[in-house]
């Protein structure tokens, strides 16, 4: 019996944001990569067109971090003590993007300063044809001061510069405004918070096709659902035509893992909680594809293996199936 | 699909008699479409418009039951699309594969492990639901010997594989009394899976790569009398398989089309790594059971997890007790911290606490189950409720030092908080749990 296939009918589209510039577009990247796009639900290619596959960004750190779990530190090896190498290691594991993590202190223990984070953020770049992402600390004036120089001294490059906050996006969005780089906007776990943001973020001039919307997520077990369903209902708004929900969205599931105690600690756990390592990455794993299930255009990861994994699951749910 | 209060009242008798207890067949109605009352309250319903209403009152995806000892795994009855929508409401049922090849002591071996297994999670215990047995062997006595291997190490469901109806036939013998799946029907095999179906009463894996195939083989095999279906859409990537079950759960739900109202079922795969990530898509994208081929504890905690968080009604937080919470065995002169009882609050703070290795007593006071700013813009976590916790959970009588710790995001309170407590000393912590470890080290 023919079963007429239901569609769903949508009016809005995600818009496309470009992160990178090659050396033709004034930067300096070997690649660039385009994310959104879509006219409907994530994977639903039998009904619209999903013009740009989800991105992997593979995090690193500005010097080899103190609270990292040793999996990953071990999993990294060397690498981990130079971002420079690092970011090569990261693209060769497969890293689409690699987002660079300035920590609060530098390696010597002392706070870090804005020119060793504009240090670390050139090897970086010129470590790995990539485009970057660049995280501050995630404190407002610390965050400004370390931001506006790196903008400055990477000008042309389409960083993404992070995290604009409500609090806090004034002056990174200013600083990418000036600098032709994109900004990464959090909000936390609400679709009008995300919407205001990005409506401030509009007013001061930045086109939304250089903001990213990371939506904030927990990890599997800590609150994923609320990420989860924040995402769909963002999405499902962006196709609806609501302009301010029209952005790609990042969620940061390695982060989110990795402060999880069943990545991160692998002695005096329950025994059901089975073998660490496997634990850590299917935590890591399972965290990223639920959420590229709702709707994520970039999710950022930490552990190799992970990244192996997501890249594997993200080829198969592009892979365009048959009519029928 | 459900009818509206209108279209119920053309079917009632109209004469407003009241015998129902509502002043007309209308206002009767408008209470049946909202489900309010139930169609017998009208003792004069005809029979031919109790059928009617009866169809049009059935869940539009059937809700089908797999039953074994005592044991239930339901799927279906499913409402919506999107979890926010309202809630998924049965819980996927999680099977492990065991092939009758493997032989007895080896399937007893793979079983018992699994069916042991519970794992806590937010103060639950989170098991796996059943078994899928499979003839690989294509002989009727070595899959009875198979299921007995099963039964003497689980009492969970069971579903039977395999394409033979004469071995089908053995195994649901071996199972009888019980409602296991017959998995499957197929284009060649289903009068004979769909008489066996019947005879057993129990329900029918039905198996075709696309909506055509599936819908053409429900109508036969519903109208050899068999109602209660599971669907099996066959795809080789994820990708063809969310499309599928998204198509299928979309035109149950929204078109109320009957040929694929029926709940579904997914096999994850048969490398380890890959059935992971199947399970997970499959229990965020409507699978109502999902057969894995591997037990290993690290990959089901994951999963169960998932599944647990995925069906968690939106509009009904997981809550923890109120109370006082000891974290990495304190003595009295550790310090007291305070937070809600929405769970995940509860257990982001824990969490950090105890990862980093540090003593502490955790005061989680009753939020009716919000988290920490929620509930002090709704007023449910302000100083009085929090003076009374300490008060009503005794905690000055464990501690040495009456030093209480309040999350970053309600600084504000901290005034308040003193002239509630006079005799405690009050601190204003980090706002977010990922910052407490350093504040306990530098700062208590
Ligand atoms: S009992 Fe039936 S017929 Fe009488 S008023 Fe109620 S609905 Fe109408």
């Amino acid at each position: 019996m023919p079963v007429e296939i239901p569609k769903d009918t949508w009016t809005g589209a995600v818009r496309e944001v470009t992160i990178g510039a090659t050396a033709a577009e004034g930067g300096t990247r070997a690649t660039t990569v385009t994310i959104g796009g879509a006219t409907t639900m994530p994977f639903m290619h039998f009904e619209g067109s999903i013009p740009h596959r989800p991105v992997i960004a593979v995090e690193i750190v500005n010097h080899r971090p103190d609270d990292w779990s040793h999996l990953l530190l071990d999993a990294w090896g060397d690498a981990a003590n130079d971002p420079a190498a690092w970011a090569k290691a990261a693209e060769q594991a497969g890293a689409d993007l690699i987002q660079l993590s300035l920590n609060q202190t530098g390696a010597d223990g002392n706070p870090i300063t804005p020119e060793s984070a504009v240090t670390a953020t050139k090897a970086v770049l010129e470590a790995s044809g990539l485009p970057l992402l660049v995280f501050a600390p995630g404190q407002a004036e610390l965050d400004n001061e370390l931001l506006v120089p790196i903008a400055e001294a990477t000008k042309g490059e389409r960083i993404v510069l992070g995290i604009a906050e409500d609090k806090n996006y004034r002056t990174i969005v200013a600083a990418a405004l000036a600098n032709d780089h994109l900004v990464s906007a959090r909000t936390a776990m609400d679709v009008n918070l995300a919407k205001q943001l990005n409506i401030l973020i509009g007013d001061m001039g930045l086109p939304l096709d250089r903001v990213i919307m990371d939506p904030t997520t927990g990890a599997l077990g800590y609150g994923i659902e609320y990420g989860y369903s924040v995402m769909e209902r963002l999405r499902l708004a962006a196709l609806q035509g609501d302009a301010m929900t029209q952005l790609p969205m990042l969620v940061t599931a390695g982060y989110e893992t990795w402060k999880t105690k069943e990545a991160k600690v692998g002695e005096g756990v329950p025994q059901e909680w089975g073998d660490w390592t496997a634990r850590a990455i299917n935590w890591e794993v399972v965290t990223a594809v639920a959420l590229l299930e709702s709707g994520a255009d970039i999710v950022v990861l930490r552990h190799p293996e992970s990244i192996a994994r997501v890249r594997a699951a993200i080829d198969e749910l592009m892979a365009v199936p048959a009519a029928g | 699909m459900a009818l509206t209060g209108i279209q119920i009242y053309k079917l009632l008798p109209q004469t407003n008699c009241k015998d129902c207890g509502f002043p007309t067949c209308l206002a009767f109605a408008m209470k049946l479409a909202a489900k309010q009352v139930e169609l017998s309250s009208c003792p004069h319903v005809s029979e031919e418009a109790q059928a009617q209403l009866a169809e049009s009152a059935a869940p539009p995806i059937r809700l089908v039951t797999l039953k074994a000892n005592g044991h239930e795994v339901k799927a279906g009855n499913e409402t919506v699309m999107f979890r926010h929508e309202k809630t998924f409401y049965h819980k996927t049922g999680l099977f492990v594969r065991v092939r009758d090849d493997e032989g007895p002591d080896a399937i007893k071996a793979r079983v018992a492990p699994a069916d042991a297994y519970a794992v806590n999670y937010v103060g639950m215990d989170l098991t796996l639901d059943g078994f899928a047995v499979e003839s690989a062997s294509n002989d009727p006595a070595q899959f009875e010997a198979a299921i007995a291997a099963v039964r003497s190490a689980s009492q969970r469901p069971i579903i039977l594989i395999s394409r033979d109806p004469a071995v089908m036939a053995a195994g649901l013998k071996a199972l009888d009394g019980e409602s296991p799946l017959i998995y499957g029907a197929d284009a060649a095999n289903w009068e004979a899976m769909a008489a066996l179906a019947g005879q057993h009463s129990a329900p029918l894996a039905v198996i075709g790569a696309t909506l055509d195939e599936l819908a053409d083989l429900t109508q036969k095999i519903q109208g050899a009398g068999v109602e209660d279906m599971v669907l099996h859409p066959v795809a080789t990537t994820l990708g063809a398989s969310l499309a599928l079950n998204t198509q299928i759960r979309r035109l149950a739900l929204k078109k109320n089309f009957r040929p694929l109202g029926y709940p579904l079922i997914a096999f994850a795969g048969n490398d380890p790594v890959g059935e992971t990530i199947a399970a997970t898509q499959a229990i965020a994208k409507y699978a109502g059971f999902v057969v894995l081929d591997h037990f290993a504890p690290e990959t089901v905690y994951s999963l169960l997890v998932l599944r647990e968080n995925i069906y968690t009604d939106p509009q009904k937080p997981i809550q923890v007790q109120p109370g006082v919470y000891e974290i990495n065995n304190p003595k009295p002169e550790d310090p007291v911290m305070v937070t809600t009882n929405f769970s995940i609050t509860y257990f982001s703070v824990a969490n950090e606490i105890e990862g980093a290795g540090l003593p502490g007593w955790l005061l989680v006071t009753d939020a009716e189950g919000m988290s920490v700013l929620t509930a002090w813009a709704a007023g449910k976590f302000d100083a009085e409720r929090i003076a009374k916790a300490v008060k009503q959970f005794s905690i000055a009588d464990k501690v040495s030092k009456k030093r209480i710790v309040l999350p970053g995001h309600v600084a504000v309170l901290s005034g308040e908080l003193e002239e509630e407590l006079p005799d405690w000393e009050v601190r204003v912590g980090p706002r977010e749990a990922v910052d407490l470890p350093a504040f306990m080290k530098q700062a208590l």
